[in-house]
């Protein structure tokens, strides 16, 4: 069936719930503030006791959510924009993360946080954070990172079911993008990426919101005559480097996608990773599209200057096309 | 004036207390500051400038570091010292909303002049919560500073510029470095630009970059591969954000071939952002990829022998280095396969 | 029972077994200062002085309750019966360690003994200890989560978060926190570390939400039995958290950064004979020490003296045995740094990777 994104997380929430009575939702802002915030209503409805609206205290209710993860729950803590998981961060990166490592492997912390983050249109410098690649120099978390509304549903299954902390993150603007749900429940495992397009000429490795830019750049260049494959990690920890690696052993060309500031960015890892591991396939340097290293300005004029956009992953594209090196 | 060999710990007092001295506005806030904190970086300053200078604070991180932000856009320049950089992780709100952007946001109208020391690095068995370097995270904050020193020269040097600074600056400085001695200037030409970087050792087989503890080990990897007949060069990054690529990317264009070495966990760290930079501006200078020698990704394990093993030592520097002049050149390669 | 006995106090049988285990915490904290004289050990935090607010509160504890504790936790986990073999391996860093060495002093755990993990960041444990009592009030278990802290704890915000929390959920949680700065004020200035609050009394901090709170002796171990088993029946009852200031005077060792023995050991002579006990610090042994008022009391409640002699002779024993133990335990193999990060094998090899290791 023909679903939009913030249906897939409304039905993979809906399954977790129906299928394990240890499954909570701490926090109700899983669709912000948008038309689609009717869902958390209808799971309040259907799954009475079991979505809790905690008090805006990031520091404390996430504790709760790993408090309670340790005795026997399994949490998804809405820590709603991802801007706020700063205040929350102590939390999650110096206690979730460490628990089972620190512990020997004793204790495990089966908690999902989920935040929504980007660049939502006004949200300015203090509603518009990328935090993933914070995240992701932080062991211990794991991080799913959908685009599709397929892989959002079969996401939050495999965070569910994980015995270890995972922090789900949304983007507001892929909520109304449609897309295919199969009829039946499916677990997507963590660390393995989709390859969302095919192509030859070059590999466009994109995350969250990225992707769906990503392919409509993709079908542009296609009109062009250059064949894009586009890559979807869909887990950023672990992340599926064999996936990436070997479509780049293919195409020997790199452009990496992503949200995040460019400095320490997402894209600067698979970046470095590729650069490490397909030297000799490379033919040309890798670029990154990413935001840039500015605090997310209000106007949206200056917003759109800042951000990745179709046109910025085209004119990419068309750099590592013109880029010439022979194989090695 | 001249120099004078000093331990790195005390070259941040005496660098502290210039600043104090020559500014009324300067203010140190901390935990246990009045007594020196737990390393005794400040031991000292309050009998000379008074405790309404030099101020204990409550274990408030996040209000501390708010106070200190509200107190810099009021005109006053602070100084404060996280006791260990893991402990940035309560003040992160503080950080990352406020002080990077009040300036950006207002359009210019406010400015931050905040200076923020941490101690950070693994070193005697402290464990996953007092022990990490999690200088990516900062560097990855727009309207932060990140600098690191690697010398007592460099630690006077850099925090100095960092006060003096009309922004935000994080400090990181590392506890196993903080009783080595070297020699150390005091005095205004003693200032160290905050986004240079410095060349340690020239060479001219292969880059390592490094900054903070690292550049020691990569300094002793330098001596390793020189035996061996390899000239390393070894570059001080020193300010980690805004970076001195300029100076890395002319010594990668002349060796070719490049290391990061860095303390921080490898995945996601600013070794990749070096790496990256790296790769897209000099790739047709590289005759091999960039190797990256970091931390492995979990927390930091607290017996000693498994600390040891996580934080990379010089062996496996020079292990890197090996590694990068063992490639055959690709271009070398595909020149003769065309003939 | 004599009316003398306060209500909820401890039964005098009992006085005996309580001394052993205050015993086994001041000997296990003697011996790794001692041994941290000789060995690279690191910077360690040690419970003496506090030891009759955790034994006689922990005791209380049932199967299936949890608490965390903090840097300071060697004294509760050796209250729950940790092995200090494990203890002390685990400081020195050995694979034998009750975290197998990944965690150290710090971050002593043993869920089997209600210690899921030990946190180090002030603070930070207590809304896990909130999330623990929701889990317990959701699934319908009645059990209790304790909160161990100290009085820096309150200068953080993520107490007001997390009493806002148990209070808005009645749930059943309990704060204890462990003022062992009394004294901070009369102390000269600079000394380390102080307590750095506005509020005069810090139980007045848990009122506001409307959690019951009690100011207690924390080297009377009679008081803290019955605070913690008023506290221990209100959470289970369902009537919510409560909240415990138990004062304690601090251990002239640990006015310094590093612990030191200034005072030299504890004899248990001292309870029968205080005109043994040496000066300087004859004060603190005679009017705070929990240990030597223990063995007055256990004199009080009819045990004798050849009898108490004998338990510290033997708590003596069992920690420099394991001191031995520890250091004869052999180091973890660098292979474990890469273990129990995800408890999915293929996730932990494929986040783990071992590239940087190379």
């Amino acid at each position: 069936m023909t679903a939009v994104y913030a249906d897939g997380m409304a039905l993979g929430l809906r399954e977790v719930l129906a299928e394990d009575p240890r499954v909570y939702l701490m926090g109700q802002y899983f669709f912000g503030l948008t038309r689609h915030r009717r869902l958390t209503v209808e799971l309040m409805r259907d799954f009475p006791g079991r979505v809790w609206n905690p008090p805006i205290a990031e520091v404390g209710y996430a504790g709760t959510g790993i408090g309670a993860a340790i005795s026997g729950l399994r949490p998804i803590v809405d820590i709603a924009t991802a801007s706020f998981i700063f205040q929350a961060w102590p939390q999650v990166v110096n206690e979730a993360a460490n628990i089972r490592y620190m512990t020997g492997g004793q204790t495990g912390v089966p908690v999902v946080f989920h935040i929504t983050h980007g660049i939502r249109g006004g949200g300015a410098s203090q509603h518009s954070h990328s935090p993933q690649a914070m995240l992701m120099n932080t062991p211990g978390l794991q991080i799913i990172s959908p685009s599709t509304a397929r892989d959002v549903r079969g996401l939050i299954r495999a965070a569910v079911q994980s015995d270890d902390p995972v922090v789900w993150i949304d983007h507001v603007k892929l909520f109304d993008i449609e897309g295919e749900l199969p009829d039946a429940p499916e677990t997507i495992p963590m660390g393995v990426a989709d390859i969302k397009r095919r192509g030859t000429d070059l590999t466009i490795v994109a995350t969250s919101l990225q992707v769906q830019r990503s392919l409509v750049a993709a079908e542009r260049l296609a009109a062009e005559g250059i064949q894009a494959e586009v890559v979807d990690p869909r887990t950023l920890v672990p992340l599926d480097r064999a996936t990436i690696l070997q479509s780049v052993g293919r195409t020997g060309r790199l452009v990496v996608v992503d949200e995040c500031h460019r400095s320490c960015g997402v894209g600067a890892e698979i970046a470095a990773t590729v650069a490490e591991d397909a030297f000799d396939a490379l033919r040309a340097p890798i670029i990154r599209v990413a935001t840039e290293d500015v605090p997310i300005p209000f106007s949206r004029t200056m917003e759109e200057a800042v951000q990745p956009t179709v046109e910025k992953i085209i004119a990419a594209a068309h750099a590592v096309m013109e880029a010439r090196r022979p194989r090695g | 004036m001249t120099a004078t060999e000093i331990r790195m710990v005390d070259a941040i007092r005496e660098a502290m207390r210039a600043e104090l001295a020559a500014d009324p506005s300067v203010v140190l806030l901390g935990e246990d500051v009045s007594v020196g904190g737990p390393f005794g970086a400040t031991k000292g300053l309050q009998d000379e400038f008074g405790a309404a200078r030099i101020r204990d604070t409550p274990i408030s991180e996040a209000a501390v570091m708010g106070l200190a932000v509200g107190a810099a856009a009021a005109g006053l320049r602070p100084i404060v010292e996280i006791m260990f950089m893991d402990f940035a992780t309560l003040a992160l709100d503080q950080l990352v909303n406020h002080a990077a952007k009040l300036r950006y946001m207002s359009g210019g109208q406010l400015s931050i002049p905040l200076t923020v020391r941490m101690q950070a690095g693994a070193s005697g068995a402290f464990g996953a919560h007092h022990s990490q370097s999690l200088e990516a995270w900062l560097a990855h904050v727009p309207g932060l500073k990140v600098v690191a020193a690697s010398t007592p020269a460099d630690a006077y040097g850099l925090l100095r510029a960092a006060i003096r600074d009309p922004d935000p600056v994080v400090v990181i400085e590392h506890r196993a470095l903080y009783w080595g001695r070297g020699p150390v200037e005091t005095g205004e030409a003693a200032i160290v630009p905050l986004a240079s970087a410095v060349v340690r050792r020239p060479g001219i087989d292969a880059t390592i970059v490094s900054w903070s503890r690292m550049t020691v080990t990569a300094l002793a990897a330098a001596d390793l591969l020189a035996a061996e007949g390899i000239q390393a060069e070894v570059i001080d990054l020193r300010g980690l954000q805004p970076m001195d690529t300029a100076t890395v990317l002319a010594s990668v264009r002349r060796t070719g071939r490049a290391v990061v070495a860095h303390e921080a966990v490898g995945f996601g760290g600013l070794g990749a952002e070096v790496a990256a930079r790296i790769g897209e501006d000099a790739f047709d200078a590289l005759r091999a990829p960039v190797e990256r020698v970091a931390a492995p990704f979990t927390p930091v394990p607290a017996a000693p022998d498994l600390e040891r093993a996580f934080v990379p030592d010089a062996a496996a520097i020079a292990a890197a280095v090996r590694r990068t002049l063992a490639r055959p050149d690709p271009r070398r390669r595909s020149l003769e396969e065309g003939r | 029972m004599p009316s003398t006995v306060p209500s909820g106090a401890l039964p005098a049988p009992q006085r005996l077994p309580q001394l052993r285990t205050m015993l086994r915490i001041r000997r296990f904290e003697e011996a790794l200062i001692d041994l941290a004289q000789a060995h690279d050990v690191g910077h360690f935090h040690v419970y003496i002085g506090q030891e009759a607010t955790g034994v006689p509160a922990l005791a209380l504890l049932e199967d299936g309750d949890v608490a965390y504790s903090t840097h300071r936790n060697h004294g509760h986990l050796l209250a729950r019966g940790v092995d200090p073999n494990a203890m002390l391996a685990e400081i020195l860093g050995r694979a034998t360690g009750t975290n197998g060495g990944k965690g150290g002093t710090l971050h002593l755990a043993s869920p089997a003994h209600g210690f899921p993990t030990t946190s180090a960041s002030v603070g930070g444990p207590l809304p896990i200890a909130v999330g623990s009592a929701f889990a317990f009030r959701e699934l319908g278990r009645d059990r209790v989560s304790v909160a161990l802290f100290g009085d820096g704890a309150l200068e953080e915000g993520a107490w007001h978060e997390a009493a806002n929390i148990a209070a808005l959920r009645q749930l059943p949680v309990v704060f204890l926190c462990e003022n062992n700065s009394v004294g901070a004020v009369t102390q000269q200035a600079g000394d380390y570390p102080s307590s750095t609050l506005a509020v005069g009394t810090l139980a007045d901090l848990a009122r506001p939400f409307g959690i019951p709170a009690a100011v207690i002796d924390g080297s009377d171990s009679d008081a803290v039995h019955a605070a913690m088993s008023d506290a221990l029946v209100r959470a289970r009852s369902g009537d919510g958290p409560s909240f415990i200031e138990a004062r304690t005077v601090r251990w002239p060792g640990n006015q310094g950064i590093w612990a030191e023995l200034v005072t030299g050991r504890v004899q248990v002579h001292y309870g029968w004979d205080a005109a043994t006990i040496p000066d300087p610090h004859r004060a603190w042994f005679a009017e705070h020490d929990p240990v030597v008022r223990a063995v007055r009391e256990a004199l009080a409640a009819g045990a004798g003296r050849d009898a108490i002699a004998a338990i510290d002779a033997d708590a003596t024993r069992e920690m420099a045995a394991a001191v031995a133990f520890a250091l004869a335990s052999p180091w973890p193999d660098a292979d474990e740094a890469f273990a129990n990060l995800y408890a999915d094998p293929r996730v932990n090899a494929l986040a783990t990777g071992r590239r940087a290791a190379k």
